[in-house]
């Protein structure tokens, strides 16, 4: 190297995604282990038909594939997909939807580093649209078979009703609404065998596997604190609140945050540094918007889980929330104090 | 105790610090031929004071300061000027510059040398005296001191962090010569009217730290504190080290006096010790030899020492395939090493590709956030970047991009490779470039503006002239026909008149 610095860290995009892959599986283990091995076939799909494609693309585009293709990003953007699928979804809706992250979002935008949209939520967007019956089959908890789960995956002959059943917050959106039941919330989560302890039965030990591979990513220094602790605290806050207002018609924290995408979103999609904020403030209301969003969307919108729509309006907002939030240069003051 | 303060962001690379630092300062041999730049300082020019084939005594100046901020340089040895001409100097734009090629004569006779007592002495004496002795930072900006001391302050700090790897000049220099150092310190504290110096040594460098404290107390250390900062790149910098030591921030544009304080470096404050005391100008310095050598140390060689001579005392192993002057992380690789030692040559890093691995491929940006949190000046060297790289200079600007300081940390740290310190240099001298041309562009209106104005206000005067000639003329000629009408007239009237008169 002729210029300065002659020395580097030895750190690489690669590093960082391989951490960002292997902080994911205490989450993809808890997630086997309480909805059986069919989550691994939609990973490894995904990872195929990523790497395929990103190879592809750079080919095409005349860039060094090899070098590109090992970089772990589109492993990274493939597990995302997965993750945030149903795991028993046809093999065609995973594959069609990480073509859509891969090539649409990621490499019509420029590669690596360019979009300003998660690709991985752009497909979960554009796949629930599409496809919402589809994308809103999901597993029983403790349903171990594998059989059927491989049948409804790569069989155009979907006998569900054995396997699929509601996801917690489809459960609870669909009997508060039918104001036949005349429903309340403690009498929901009670009587359900959709819930568990804090969130959706089995879904809140998915969370809290989530949660643990966030905090090593945190004290690996991939991730700052900010957005899942202004995430987390953001969406607790909104849902206490609204809770304790009106304990009927709206659940509290601990449900929110342990059932669905919360801690997914708060610790490896909304942390997606390419299409977030990066000053620290930025960062903040970054994932205060997409956490206050999440919960509307959840509380009142058309869709079981929000957190991908919140996230893409978010990202939306990010070159004016980065312009808007600049840090103070060493030695200057704010504007306001000059 | 003091209270210590923090500076944003910072790395903490290997130190490789043990090598060199070992064995004390060796003498470099005086060198049959030795090439000295005129040029020695960051700023102002010099009049070549000697002529070819003229004999110089060691210490001698033979470039006087040109203009306020110029410096002086000497003959390192005694000697005959053989040759005045261009050479290229050891400076990242490798140009060329005049040099006084010095044959030594091996008497090494100093020329009449006057001490001076500090404490009695004017200070505006004690100026030029720094100034005549040709003294700059030796921290590597060799910005010319006397213009550093031009100004009242309440604290100094003197600098003995010397926080890049692998060097470790300063170190050696505070743990064998921490009296002169502190007599230095006094001198320009003296001088510039200060309460107090703090000295501030990173605490990897005990040894040098308990050198200094020993000296200090020697020397009755009233209001003087060495003080150990926390070890971590780049504590050295200027700002970084006056903000860890007093809390002072000091932005782009201002200077440590604004804010009551300034900053030198130990070696700096040695030089002045020798300069006030012995009438030493600076015509050595101590440079560390680190990295792929057989004999990794420090050795205290003349300005002008041919590089090469100096390399062979380390004894380079055979795979080293650059040498770099400075850090790894500051530094800049020689062009060729029979280039000659200057007054900011405080290493001679060599490198071989085991030591120093190339980097991994450049990749793009992924925005992760690791140079923000590693720059010290709290800047966004990833839009800094980004702006640099789409050549929008404004926005680059508007980024803050002239408070970078080039550390490097950014680059140091980033998972993509990308060296984002020469995106900024590049962007800098564009900018500078720029303005030079703007700044050319608008003399060259001015002037043409000037021309005009003065044509037309030439016109203008030659109109006024010629219409107050027209009009003298019309006055004269219609006086001159009154008088005729009037001498007519009269000669009517008086028809007989004239024959009266
Ligand atoms: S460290 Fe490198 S990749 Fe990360 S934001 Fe900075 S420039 Fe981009
Ligand atoms: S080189 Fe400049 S931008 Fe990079 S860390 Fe240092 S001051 Fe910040």
């Amino acid at each position: 190297m002729a210029y300065a610095p002659h020395i580097s860290q030895d750190v690489s995009v690669r590093v960082v995604m391989l951490k960002v892959l292997i902080a994911l599986l205490p989450g993809i283990f808890a997630y086997v282990w309480f909805f059986g091995p069919a989550i691994l076939v939609q990973i490894l799909l995904a990872s195929v038909t990523a790497l395929s494609a990103e190879a592809l693309m750079l080919k095409l585009r005349g860039k060094p594939v090899l070098l590109f293709v090992t970089d772990g990003s589109a492993l990274v953007t493939a597990w995302l997909v997965a993750l945030t699928f149903p795991p028993i979804v046809p093999w065609w809706l995973t594959v069609t939807g990480v073509l859509i992250a891969i090539l649409v979002v990621k490499h019509l935008y420029g590669g690596l580093g360019q979009n300003p949209f998660n690709p991985a939520m752009v497909a979960f967007c554009a796949m629930i649209v599409a496809y919402p019956q589809l994308m809103s089959q999901w597993p029983r908890a403790e349903m171990n078979t594998f059989e059927p789960m491989l049948r409804a995956i790569f069989a155009s002959d979907r006998q569900l009703d054995a396997i699929v059943m509601a996801t917690p917050l489809d459960a609870l959106r669909t009997i508060l609404r039918d104001p036949e039941q005349r429903a309340t919330i403690a009498g929901i989560l009670g009587s359900h065998a959709t819930f568990g302890n804090i969130g959706g039965r089995g879904w809140e030990w998915v969370a809290a596997g989530y949660l643990v591979g966030g905090l090593w990513l945190l004290k690996q220094r991939i991730i700052t604190w900010h957005v899942p602790v202004a995430f987390a605290v953001t969406l607790a806050l909104v849902a206490t609140t609204f809770n304790i207002a009106n304990p009927d018609r709206f659940v509290g924290a601990n449900f929110h945050l342990f059932t669905g995408g919360a801690m997914l979103g708060a610790f490896f999609i909304a942390t997606d540094p390419v299409s977030g904020s990066t000053t620290p403030l930025g960062k903040i209301i970054f994932a205060a918007g997409a956490a206050l969003l999440t919960w509307i969307i959840r509380s009142f919108g058309a869709y079981p889980d929000g957190m991908a729509f919140a996230i893409l309006l978010m990202n939306l907002f990010v070159p004016l929330i980065d312009m808007l939030t600049q840090p103070k240069v060493f030695g200057h003051r704010r504007k306001s104090e000059r | 105790m003091l209270e210590l303060f923090r500076f944003p962001g910072g790395i903490k690379p290997d130190a490789h610090k043990e090598e060199s630092a070992r064995t004390p300062i060796a003498p470099a041999p005086l060198p049959p031929l030795l090439v000295v730049p005129f040029r020695q300082s960051a700023t102002g020019g010099v009049d070549i004071r000697v002529k070819v084939g003229e004999r110089v005594l060691k210490g001698q100046c033979i470039g006087s300061a040109e203009g306020p901020f110029g410096t002086c340089v000497h003959a390192p040895t005694s000697g005959t000027v053989i040759g005045i001409e261009s050479r290229t100097l050891p400076h990242p734009s490798a140009l060329a510059a005049p040099c006084a090629i010095i044959e030594a004569d091996g008497e090494d006779a100093w020329r009449e040398r006057v001490p001076l007592e500090p404490f009695s002495t004017d200070p505006a004496k004690l100026r030029t005296r720094i100034r005549e002795a040709g003294i700059v930072g030796l921290g590597g900006a060799v910005f010319p001191s006397h213009v550093k001391m031009n100004a009242h302050i309440e604290t100094l700090v003197i600098n003995g962090a010397e926080c890049e790897p692998w060097i470790t000049c300063d170190d050696r220099l505070m743990r064998e010569r921490a009296p002169t150092i502190v007599a230095g310190a006094a001198i320009i504290r003296h001088l510039m009217g200060a309460k107090r110096i703090l000295f501030g040594i990173e605490d990897n460098k005990p040894d040098a730290a308990a050198a200094m404290r020993a000296a200090v107390e020697a020397a009755g250390g009233k209001d003087m504190q060495v003080i150990p900062v926390p070890t971590r790149y780049p504590a050295g910098g200027e700002k970084q080290m006056i903000r860890v030591l007093t809390g002072i921030e000091i932005p782009y544009g201002k200077l440590g006096p604004d804010f009551g304080v300034q900053c030198f470096n130990v070696g700096t404050a040695h030089a002045v010790a020798r300069a006030v005391l012995h009438d030493e100008p600076l015509i050595c310095r101590i440079v560390t030899l680190a990295g792929n050598y057989a004999r990794p140390g420090n050795v205290e060689a003349r300005i002008g020492t041919p590089i090469d001579a100096l390399l062979a005392l380390g004894e380079p192993k055979p795979d080293t395939d650059r040498i770099v002057m400075g850090g790894p992380m500051m530094g800049f690789v020689l062009p060729e090493s029979s280039l000659p030692v200057v007054k900011a040559t405080n290493c001679l890093l060599a490198m071989s590709p085991a030591l120093f691995p190339p980097p991994p491929p450049e990749m793009p940006c992924i925005r992760c956030g690791a140079c923000t949190r590693a720059c010290p000046m709290i800047l966004q060297p990833h839009e800094l970047y980004w702006y640099a790289r789409s050549k929008n200079f404004g926005k680059a600007q508007e980024y803050h991009l002239f408070d970078c300081i080039e550390c490097g940390c950014c680059a140091y740290v980033c998972p993509s490779h990308i060296p984002l310190v020469d995106y900024y240099r590049f962007a800098k001298s564009e900018i500078r470039a720029r303005e030079r041309e703007k700044a050319a562009a608008d003399r060259a209106r001015e002037r043409y503006e000037f021309r005009k104005f003065r044509e037309e206000r030439e016109k203008a005067e030659k109109a006024a002239r010629l219409a107050a000639k027209a009009a003298e003329t019309k006055a004269k000629l219609a006086q001159e026909g009154a008088a005729a009408v009037i001498a007519a007239a009269q000669s009517r009237a008086h028809p007989e008149g004239k024959d009266e008169a």
